[in-house]
């Protein structure tokens, strides 16, 4: 069998035999109908809602990254202040270029 | 024209869409007023949904008869075409009116029909069912002479969508569009939004796949 003649004669088939284009009873009224219950887009109220959508999850992730935090705190390394381990993390590059000199 | 009321639509030329929008004017003489697709849209854009309607009336055998050549069951023909309007409506504003609608729109509809032949790509295997009797006929017509196998018979047509329900979405959208409906390379390229070159590469692959397909079939019929 030749397939490439049986591949033309289905396709030549498909041509001659075109579907139909008969619409359903009252289609148009229907999308009107599902147009008109549909509200439209409102940008601004996506994007609210997507945020207090996103509240929730970085709320909880903020607590369990801060009791995390304060849980697992080495305190043989830790300074007696934060603003004393603040002024010597921003002095850190004076220090080092005072020692090299 | 002081006020109007919208009645019923009737699609004329491919520019115009003449329906009954019955305005009075100062006298109290009530006449029936031409509308453009441009002028609809306008009014579309503008906020007034009902001026749509027309545009659905007029255009909705062009979207069924695409929206059949890709999807069989009824039902799903309609939740296409409801898509494809569904989504005309909400992007209508970019609709630029440097083309005509209806090639718009018809971008739209095939878009829409590949979303659904992907969405439905999982079906596509177990869909294939053994030839029936008259199809089998059919192909034993056409071995032994070809030319007495007629293009017009039901047993051929539903060969043909058996064929075409096997193909991989872009394989089928490329075949349908390219051999079926018989539209330039540069045409399917603006319809589907894929290149020139990949329309080629996709056209090329497609009449493989098809070949292979018919093969499968030829060899558990005929080995």
């Amino acid at each position: 069998m030749d397939l490439e003649q049986l591949r033309q004669k289905l396709l030549a088939t498909a041509r001659a035999n075109p579907p139909e284009d008969h619409v359903p009873y009252a289609f148009e009224k229907r999308i009107m109908a599902n147009l008109s219950s549909k509200p439209a887009l409102d940008f601004r109220a996506l994007w609210a809602r997507a945020m207090w959508r996103a509240a929730a999850p970085c709320v909880g992730l903020s607590l369990l990254l801060g009791a995390w935090s304060l849980f697992t705190a080495n305190d043989t390394t830790a300074s007696e202040s934060l603003s004393q381990d603040f002024e010597q993390a921003m002095l850190a590059v004076v220090d080092q270029t005072e020692e090299t000199w | 024209m002081s006020e109007g009321f919208l009645t019923q639509a009737k699609p004329l030329s491919s520019s115009t869409v003449a329906f009954n929008f019955v305005a009075e004017n100062s006298f109290g003489i009530v006449a029936p007023v031409e509308r453009t697709e441009a002028e609809l849209i306008a009014a579309v854009l503008q906020g007034d949904a009902a001026s749509f309607e027309p545009l659905v009336q007029k255009y909705s055998p062009r979207v069924f008869a695409t929206a059949r050549r890709y999807a069989r069951l009824e039902r799903e023909i309609e939740d296409i075409a409801q898509e494809v309007w569904v989504k005309a409506f909400q992007k209508l504003q970019s609709f630029r009116g440097e083309a005509p609608f209806e090639h718009w729109l018809m971008r739209l509809t095939v878009r829409t029909c590949y979303d659904f032949l992907r969405s439905h790509q999982r079906n596509r295997e177990a869909a294939f069912s053994e030839l029936s009797e008259p199809e089998d006929d059919w192909l034993d017509r056409f071995a032994v002479q070809p030319g007495s196998a007629s293009e017009d018979a039901d047993a051929a047509r539903l060969l043909v969508q058996k064929v075409l329900a096997q193909l991989s979405p872009p394989a089928r959208l490329v075949i349908t569009l390219l051999e079926i409906e018989e539209r330039s390379v540069k045409e399917i390229s603006e319809l589907t939004g894929w290149s020139v070159p990949l329309v080629k590469v996709r056209a090329f692959r497609a009449r493989a796949e098809m070949r292979k397909i018919l093969a499968r079939i030829a060899k558990g019929k005929y080995l």
